[in-house]
């Protein structure tokens, strides 16, 4: 049976206030990406699907801000959250939810495919779980090659009961790979509660099975996941294996796009007990109360960030379609 | 050529009425469950949700969570709990969402519930509904737009129906989840919220009986799901040059009424096939080389096939569009069949 570690007996216990200011831009960025998607969305701008991550921001921020540049992580169909914290750019962002072929996916992929090589952003994925192996699989070429990057793995809930899952664990943990395992449990797989589809309460107890240590945190608390990805990532990176980080978090938005609950699967109060939690509310208060921050610093921060994301956004509406006489770009190499 | 199964009589249409594709889907499952208890839902957000697609809306309220059942997402296992519970006499439909999804459950579909009686000798069946959505035009990308229905097809001991519109979707799904065999019902996203008149009682379409949806003299335009709407709009268009188009849909490409599509060969002695999925390997080559073992002598002209580049689906509206044939390409195709000889 593998243990369980607690974060808090650690000496990382504390963050720096330079950490809390970077983590409080990083959730920021994904805030206004994902408030002004939705807003484009809903105005018809944006084709295909849009799965929001507004809410589960302490998350990417958190674990991104234990990362390296060339450290490598593989995402979700929820992935906005994740690409941002790892630096992505919000112009090829924005520009591949358009369509055009200045995004980064020459418009190819939209939202549910944005990667960014050059930032370790190995790519949302359309196909629940699917990035679990693949994440193995770049934790096994860090180690081949003798270079102490480390892989990254997000996933929901729901995505644990997927067979890749499992192998993926499985393989990571007997080949003690540099790998750590984010499940990011927001409660639902779409419309399903985490009880309609498994009957453990922590889905970090799945780790045990491997024989991967885990971790819980309150993935509303930023520096605590923060602290926990530090831990885990220190552990992978130094050849201790995988190591699974539970962060219990909430989406404040529909499954897909903005509105639309056309079938109450939660109620009002649940939904406001939790943006009564709002991960970027709470490292705020903090911030100011523990003197790290004042209000007019943070406000600065958005003030930029909106900056920002108007300009990229207008660079996406201004970027060239992509040519119909390239459709056969990139199907194969060479 | 592949055999028909026997076709129960149509009931013919009492009251006009016109009904969506996927209410008409949803009114033929919820009749075939009525009809045999045996027939039960399980899937994904299928129950509560009623589906993503509203596929599935209302089901639970009148059934209950005996016959409707919300699973993990866990698709090897779903469709293995649909194909056990088939080799226990039970009547499953499972439901796989978006088509892409299969990637992750092909062995049970293809090694097991497809082979199943093969190995047992005969002595038990299937009759596993698999049903999903599949094809592009939503934007939805490369890993929520396929058209496999040629992976599926090839397989032996599987069924693939393909509804192109409201009606056929009740019958197809009706005769899907009678049929004693693992059959696949690929709903198109496309034509979800389209309508036909859709008689209100119950209805089998046999599997394997292609429908002749337009009869015309100059060209045959044999079309798969979705392209049968696209084919009639371009033999709208070919009318009102004075050529007349015949349009076939299969319906059903596994098994595939061959006959029919011959018949139509010999009196139009042209041929063109079109699909939304990929045009290499896909149903158009097995059609085309069909039509060219049994009734080359009538041609005028060589088959010809339309079908997506060989590319992944893309994303951005501008490229799906030139990537789905359409009513353009398919009168295009026609008027270079008939320039030939
Ligand atoms: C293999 C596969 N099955 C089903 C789906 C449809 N689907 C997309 S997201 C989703 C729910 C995922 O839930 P979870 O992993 O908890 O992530 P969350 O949406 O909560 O972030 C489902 C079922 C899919 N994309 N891929």
């Amino acid at each position: 049976m593998a243990q369980r570690v607690s974060t808090a007996s650690k000496k990382s216990t504390q963050v720096s206030a330079r950490v809390i200011k970077n983590l409080h831009e990083r959730m920021v960025r994904i805030r206004l990406f994902e408030t002004e998607a939705g807003k484009l969305m809903e105005a018809g701008k944006l084709p295909g699907f849009l799965h929001l991550y507004v809410g589960q921001e302490a998350v990417a921020a958190g674990v991104m801000a234990a990362l390296r540049d060339d450290d490598q992580i593989t995402s979700t169909h929820r992935g906005h959250g994740h690409a941002v914290a790892k630096g992505v750019g919000f112009r090829e962002m924005y520009a591949e939810l358009y369509g055009r072929v200045t995004g980064a996916c020459l418009g190819r992929g939209g939202s549910m495919h944005i990667n960014d090589l050059t930032r370790g952003m190995l790519g949302a994925n359309g196909i629940v779980g699917a990035g679990v192996p693949i994440a193995v699989g770049a934790a096994f070429a860090a180690r081949y090659k003798g270079e102490d990057n480390v892989a990254v793995t997000f996933f929901g809930d729901g995505a644990t009961n997927i067979g890749a899952w499992h192998e993926g664990a499985n393989m990571a943990a007997i080949l003690g790979l540099p790998v750590v395992f984010v499940c990011e449990n927001n409660g639902y797989a779409e419309f399903t509660p985490q009880s309609g589809h498994m009957l453990l309460t922590d889905v970090a107890d799945r780790a045990a099975a491997y024989g991967m240590p885990s971790v819980i945190v309150d993935g509303m608390d930023a520096a605590a996941v923060h602290r926990a990805a530090v831990e885990a990532v220190e552990r992978a990176r130094s050849g201790a294996g995988p190591m699974m980080i539970e962060a219990k978090t909430y989406r404040f938005f529909d499954h897909q796009g903005v509105k639309g609950l056309r079938h109450p699967y939660r109620s009002d109060e649940e939904v406001a007990q939790w943006k009564a939690r709002d991960p970027i509310d709470l490292l705020e208060v903090r911030a100011v109360a523990d003197g790290i921050a004042t209000r007019a610093e943070l406000d600065d921060v958005w003030q930029r960030t909106r900056d920002e994301i108007a300009e990229a956004i207008a660079y996406a509406e201004a970027s060239p379609l992509p040519d119909p006489a390239d459709l056969l770009l990139n199907v194969y190499s060479g | 050529m592949t055999t028909t199964t026997e076709a129960p009589a149509l009931t013919p249409v009492a009251a006009p009425r016109k009904l969506s594709y996927v209410k008409a889907f949803n009114e033929g499952l919820a009749q075939a469950m009525r009809e045999d208890e045996n027939v039960f839902v399980a899937g994904e957000d299928v129950a509560g949700y009623g589906g993503v697609f509203r596929m599935f809306d209302n089901l639970l309220d009148e059934f209950g969570p005996r016959r409707m059942i919300d699973t993990p997402i866990s698709e090897a296992a779903l469709v293995g709990l649909g194909v056990g519970a088939a080799a226990r006499g039970l009547r499953p439909v499972v439901d796989l969402m978006f088509m892409d999804f299969i990637g992750v459950c092909l062995d049970q579909i293809v090694n097991q519930a497809a082979k199943m009686k093969y190995m047992f000798g005969g002595a038990l069946s299937v009759p596993l509904t698999i049903t999903t959505a599949s094809g592009a035009g939503l934007g939805a990308a490369a890993q929520h737009s396929q058209s496999l229905e040629a992976w599926l097809a090839h397989v032996p001991g599987l069924k693939v129906v393909m509804p192109s519109d409201a009606y056929t979707a009740k019958g197809l799904t009706v005769s899907a989840i009678r049929d004693d065999n693992p059959v696949v019902i690929m709903l198109n996203k496309v034509l979800l919220g389209s309508t036909s008149e859709v008689p209100e009682e119950i209805y089998g379409i046999p599997l394997g009986q292609a429908h002749t949806a337009r009869h015309g003299s100059d060209v045959t335009v044999i079309a798969l799901g979705r392209m049968v709407g696209e084919a009639l709009a371009a033999a709208e268009e070919l009318a009102a040059e004075g050529v007349e188009i015949e349009v076939i849909d299969p319906r059903s490409v596994q098994p595939l009424d061959t006959e029919t599509m011959f018949a139509s060969v010999r009196r139009t002695n042209r041929v063109l096939v079109v699909h939304e999925a990929v045009t290499f390997g896909g149903l158009g080559a097995e059609i085309a080389a069909q039509i060219q073992d049994s009734v080359f002598d009538y041609l005028d002209a060589p088959v010809l096939r339309i079908g997506a580049p060989f590319s992944p689906v893309p994303f951005s509206p501008v490229l799906e569009n030139a990537y789905v044939p359409d009513r353009a390409r398919i009168a295009q195709g026609c008027r270079r069949l008939l320039e030939r000889s």
